[in-house]
């Protein structure tokens, strides 16, 4: 067992891999971390992805340029968010059903539209859709182990690096970052600010249905050069899942997709070591749900710990009493 | 009379069709602390509301600086320099005080357009200096003081312009050395320019802050007096409308056996405060022992850790001599402890289910109304819904109807009589009469007494010290999570008295407290 | 004597309700609604689409009635549908957004293949025992989500989406390893033993005893919620878990219970599928019923005697979706755009009757917090405001 897992993360091909495979689900991660951050709920990320992965494909193969493919699969990624949004903010409907509507819109929506255009289900083959360029890294390349796994990687895994940063950024150091974390802390806080916690929240969704849009394109014009049904494989709801590992961060984006990243890529791995294909497709998921268990566990018990120490008598705030304290908005439990 | 703000003639009719404010004519001063008082529910809240332009008046006006203005919003009444510090603060907890301070209006970076924290820091530090309301910029709001929390409240105000601050029930979150300081804060900004209407329904404090007090009751205002020609006496007066007097009959009885030990309790809440500190006492048949306390202190979790909703950190709760410390509220129940919970329409009941639905919820498993293989007894079930809808006066068009379309009173009704038909000896009761329109009142108060009279025994908590005062045989007052009095007599003391306690300027020595525990 | 004039009144009393209330009409009324509104947008969506929209939009909109075969065919489409919609109706009774029926059918479907291959026994007893292990397999697969929400707070919808993934996969697993046919083509597993097959209503066609399966679970799903103690603590607990724990109803027991008996229904309607419909397993990609039971189940408001007429409509679409595919030019994927847009709908429609709820809580939330107690100042008077 050590053998295999020391074969397998000494091997650079491994690594190569990995990235490859963490990129997609780190960008919709980020962008369900972001809209999280607003508290709005994006569950349809999913149908963002299958969207932008069937476009980038289309427009891609009409126009003969991948990057109009990339720009229509962000634009129809961003309109699921945005309808999500219309539903969800100014219909008042619940947010949850309306994701997973919009993901089943968009699944089977996909098909049939892939279907209309090329009378093929299955895939999108007989289009001849163009992928997005890999980056050859000259001086890197050449660098023993470390080279061929930063070498030869998608545009897109380094857009997703982008993306951490760009996101961080966001939140901690631009002034909507706060006043996004305003609104997903305490919206009441932030109303009384003079900020529209609709605005912000569409705002964050958009955000949110760029980042599944670049995601979904990788799919289907750089992982693959074609768009099949359900290219996605729940990639979408990895991501709500990965949020709450996340822990609101970038950073923790990162973390809580490489969990998905690291398994999946050993798929080819352990199938040399004689497990099922089949059982190692379910590990990714496996995982995931595991990741998530272990962070709450650990977040519940370092709650219980600081208020046991805080019990024993190291109270670190002076004694208030009355319902003033800063989390609620109104006397009543929110409703 | 040269008002700075005020109303004309306002009314203000809730959707639901509350009349809370009837043809309000009020103003303030330029440059004056002016003390607006009256009873929970006399419009006081809803009166700054207008001001503030959260609502809008059904009819009458508003004037600024002489004209007449119309508020949309909170926004616009910001713009005009009306500022208003919540009773719930306006904060975002894990971010920064200074970041909170800036919210909507932040200062950027000049190249990069980026957040300018220091920038913040500063403005937030050079604003604190001058009003001299000293705050820890840098520090989240997590991690301060509530009364520095309220100290950013009105520094955000300021920040913002405001030239007229409203404070609605300031010192309801306050430690007395907290209050003291607050009140030398408000003189301070008074002599910067800064007109300060003061909402609060302690008349020591109105007494000691404001210039001119003004008095609301029912809706309307009643009078407003130079603080100097009157005395709290006539003001508490006209705050109810008549003297004041213990309408509540009941005969004395004698207390019988102990059947409910609360030994060394101990709860600490989310925030990192003691909620409760070690508190200890006994509870006796045919007794009525009320808990007097101001909102806040200890009363609800004290509640809660004996029914089952929160875990005590230490001690015992021991029910007809059976151990019931942190079980679950079904099986508190099962020990025959009743409980009538703080809030009815979130706890209470399940606003979405029928009458008859919650009127049998904690006794559904009992063979009388389901059978062994889990068959409801339909009938019965109906049967027992009808009698306490006859008993308990429940104005309802059917025992089928949601819980969610009753008033007030006939919701808190449903919960007294479900549990006051409920197989129980001890009844915890939480705010009784909260919300509750009068008939209902009178109403819940006599059965309270019947109760006690049957053979219960009783807890009464409530933030009405009337209410309290006047069912209760004998009294504990809770002050920052701990009993600091016991009158085994309730007949035997004020409401002033027990104010002193109340407000923990006063305390029993342990050895009056312990004869609560006997 | 009491006893029967009360009786006698009761009748009468719920006749006035049916008519008066009109939370009571509202479901049949929207089933017809949304069936009418969703053929039309399909009809819409043909004519985008096809090349000869009237002919596909006929095949559409009539299929389902231009053959016997189709009839019955719709009739068989409902069983899955009516096993899943009952299973969710318990689920949402509960407030709960588990939909981790699709792998208690998946699976139960698989255990249902393995017995009715491997093992021996008479006719009758074969297809009665693979539903009840199926069942039991489905029952403990539901409660995994609950139990993941009740001990560590994990959001019930995200971690049975996971884990349909994960069955899935184990799933084939299961029928590629253990029950497959190698001398096929594609996969399917080794033909069910012919004691396993559930006998046929009408000879010579596909109509099996599964639809007297699916009303029998009717029947029992709706005495079970609503004539039995652990059906209304299922629905106290949904209206609000907070008053059910204060009101001493086991909360988290409830829970479970209820995720239990729905992965029960679904496992048995993965096992009838296969003992009715089919001679093997033969499924290469997940049918994932669920969706479809969400809006079973959403359209009739949860309550099992709807189920039958807001299967009957999904059913509907489906025949009517596949006999239009099999001859146009119109994918049958179209039927899966039509469940996105009609949940939407759906959950919009939700509005107004959890509207009506909030906004009488507003307003009393509103009126109550003004005379929220504040202390010292005796209140004689009511808080009348």
């Amino acid at each position: 067992m050590t053998n295999f897992v020391a074969s397998v993360f000494s091997s650079s091909n491994y690594w190569f891999i990995v990235l490859r495979s963490t990129a997609p689900i780190l960008l919709v991660t980020l962008g369900a971390v972001i809209t999280e951050a607003a508290n709005i709920k994006n569950m349809a990320l999913e149908g963002s992805m299958l969207w932008a992965a069937l476009m980038g494909v289309v427009v891609s193969a009409w126009t003969g340029n991948a990057w109009l493919g990339l720009i229509a699969g962000i634009a129809s990624s961003v309109a699921i968010a945005l309808i999500l949004g219309l539903f969800a903010l100014k219909l008042d409907a619940n947010p949850v059903l309306c994701g997973v509507a919009l993901n089943l819109f968009s699944s089977g929506g996909t098909v049939f539209v892939l279907f209309s255009l090329t009378g093929d289900k299955g895939i999108s083959s007989s289009l001849s859709s163009k992928t997005l360029p890999f980056l050859h890294l000259p001086y890197i390349e050449n660098i023993p182990w470390l080279g061929s796994i930063l070498s030869g990687q998608n545009i897109v895994v380094w857009i997703s690096v982008l993306a951490v940063v760009i996101v961080h950024l966001l939140l901690n150091k631009a002034t909507i970052g706060r006043r996004i974390r305003a609104t997903g802390e305490n919206v009441e806080a932030a109303k009384s600010a003079g900020i529209d916690p609709v605005r912000i929240k569409f705002l964050t969704l958009a955000i949110s249905g760029v980042l599944a849009g670049i995601a979904g394109c990788f799919l289907s014009m750089g992982y693959t050069s074609n768009f099949t049904s359900g290219i996605a494989a729940g990639r979408g709801y990895v991501a709500n899942a990965a949020q709450v590992v996340a822990g609101g961060t970038a950073f923790g984006a990162i973390f809580a997709s490489l969990i998905f990243g690291l398994t999946d890529a050993m798929a080819t791995y352990l199938q040399n070591v004689g497990m099922p294909p089949e059982l190692i497709q379910a590990l990714p998921y496996l995982v995931t749900i595991l990741g998530f268990i272990v962070v709450t566990l650990i977040r519940d018990h370092r709650e219980i710990q600081r208020k046991r120490r805080l019990f024993e008598g190291d109270t670190g705030s002076t004694f208030g009493r009355g319902p003033g304290r800063p989390h609620q908005t109104t006397g009543e439990a929110a409703s | 009379m040269d008002y700075l703000l005020q109303t004309k003639n306002l009314t203000k009719v809730y959707p639901n069709g509350t009349i809370a404010n009837r043809g309000v004519d009020f103003g303030v001063r330029r440059g004056e602390i002016l003390g607006l008082v009256g009873e929970n529910g006399a419009g006081k809240s809803t009166l700054m509301k207008v001001l503030y332009g959260e609502e809008s008046p059904t009819s009458g006006e508003i004037w600024l600086e002489g004209k007449s203005v119309t508020f949309s919003s909170s926004q616009d009444a910001i713009r005009a320099g009306i500022g208003m510090v919540h009773q719930h603060f306006m904060l975002v907890p894990k971010l920064t005080l200074a970041e909170n301070l800036v919210l909507g209006k932040e200062p950027s970076k000049p190249r990069s357009g980026f957040f300018d924290l220091e920038r913040a820091v500063s403005i937030t530090e050079e604003l604190a200096a001058h009003y001299n309301l000293n705050v820890f910029a840098r520090a989240r709001v997590v991690d301060v003081s509530v009364s520095m929390r309220q100290k950013l409240e009105i520094l955000k105000a300021l920040y913002r312009g405001a030239k007229i601050l409203i404070l609605d029930e300031p010192t309801s979150v306050l430690t007395p050395q907290e209050t003291d300081e607050l009140f030398l804060e408000l003189k301070e900004l008074q002599k910067h320019g800064q007109t300060i209407i003061f909402i609060s329904h302690k008349l020591n404090e109105i007494f000691r802050l404001c210039d001119r007090v003004s008095v609301m009751r029912d809706g309307k205002m009643i009078a407003t007096h130079d603080v100097a020609d009157v005395d709290s006496q006539s003001v508490s007066n006209e705050m109810v409308g008549r003297d004041v007097q213990l309408s509540i009959t009941k005969t004395k009885q004698k207390p019988g056996d102990m059947v409910l030990k609360v030994r060394d309790i101990s709860f600490v809440d989310d925030f990192g405060i003691k909620m409760l500190d070690h508190v200890s006492f006994s509870l006796k048949q045919k007794e009525i022992l009320g808990v007097v306390g101001v909102d806040g202190n200890g009363q609800s979790e004290l509640v809660k850790v004996i029914t089952g909703g929160l875990k005590t950190l230490s001690g015992q709760v021991i029910a007809h001599g059976k151990d019931i410390t942190n079980k679950s509220q079904a099986i508190v129940r099962q020990a025959k402890v009743a409980h009538i919970a703080e809030d009815r329409m979130t706890e209470g009941t399940a606003l979405a289910a029928s009458i008859e639905e919650n009127l049998v919820a904690d006794r559904i498993s009992l063979p009388k109304y389901s059978s062994k293989y889990g068959f409801l007894h339909k009938e019965i079930i109906e049967e027992t819904a009808q009698d306490i809808i006859k008993s308990f006066d429940i104005r309802c068009s059917s025992p089928k109807q949601s819980v969610a379309s009753l008033s007030g009173g006939n919701m808190q009704k449903v919960v007294v009589g479900r549990e006051f038909t409920a197989d129980a000896d001890i009844l915890i009761i939480s705010q009784p009469t909260r919300g509750v329109d009068v008939g209902a009142i009178e109403f819940i108060h006599k059965r309270i007494i019947e109760m006690r009279d049957t053979g219960k025994a009783i807890l009464l908590v409530s933030s009405d010290l009337q209410e309290v005062m006047s069912l209760s045989d004998s009294l504990i007052v809770m002050n920052s999570g701990k009993i600091v009095a016991y009158f085994p007599d309730a007949s035997q003391t004020t409401d002033k008295e027990l104010g002193l306690y109340m407000l923990g300027l006063k305390k029993q020595t342990a050895k009056e407290i312990e004869g609560v525990l006997s | 004597m009491k006893a029967t004039t009360k009786r006698k009144e009761s009748v009468f009393r719920k006749i006035g309700y049916f008519f008066s209330d009109k939370e009571k009409l509202e479901p049949t009324l929207v089933i017809i609604f949304t069936a009418l509104f969703s053929i039309l947008l399909g009809v819409g969506l043909i004519f985008l689409v096809s090349k000869d929209p009237v002919q596909s939009a006929r095949n559409f909109v009539l299929g389902p009635f231009m053959r016997t075969y189709n009839i019955y065919y719709l009739i068989i489409a409902m069983v899955p549908l009516i096993f899943t919609g009952l299973a969710l109706c318990i689920i949402y009774q509960l407030h709960y957004m588990s939909l981790i029926v699709d792998s208690s059918f998946y699976m139960g479907a698989v255990i249902a293949t393995a017995i009715g291959v491997n093992v021996a026994l008479p006719a009758g007893v074969h297809p009665l025992l693979a539903m009840i292990l199926a069942g039991l397999v489905g029952g403990l697969i539901g409660i995994l989500p609950a139990i993941l929400r009740i001990k560590w707070r994990a959001n019930e919808l995200v971690s049975s989406l996971m884990l349909n993934y994960v069955f899935y996969f184990v799933g084939s697993y299961i029928i590629l390893y253990f029950l497959r046919d190698r001398n096929q083509a594609i996969l399917a597993s080794l033909p069910f033993r012919s004691t396993f097959a559930l006998p046929k209503l009408i000879p010579n066609t596909q109509l099996h005893a599964g639809v007297l399966i699916a009303i029998l679970f009717i029947v029992l799903v709706s005495i079970f919620l609503y004539k039995t103690r652990w059906g209304y603590q299922i629905r106290v607990t949904g209206a609000n878990p907070r008053f059910a724990a204060y009101a001493g109803i086991p909360v988290a027991t409830v829970v479970i219970l209820a995720h239990f008996i729905s992965g029960f229904i679904g496992g048995v309607g993965g096992a009838v599928e296969m003992a009715g419909l089919y001679r093997a397993f033969i499924w290469q990609t997940n049918p994932s019923y669920a969706w479809d039971g969400v809006i079973v189940a959403m359209l009739a408001k949860r309550n099992p005697k709807y189920v039958p007429l807001s299967a009957f409509f999904l059913a509907y679409l489906r025949v009517g979706a596949d006999f239009m595919s099999r001859r146009g030019d119109v994918a049958f994927e179209f039927v899966t755009l039509l469940q996105g847009f009609i949940i939407l709908i759906l959950a919009s429609d939700k509005i107004s009757n959890s509207l009506k709820i909030r906004r009488l809580r507003k307003a009393a939330l509103a009126s109550e917090q003004e005379s929220k107690a504040r202390t010292t100042m005796p209140s004689t008077e009511g808080n009348t405001l």
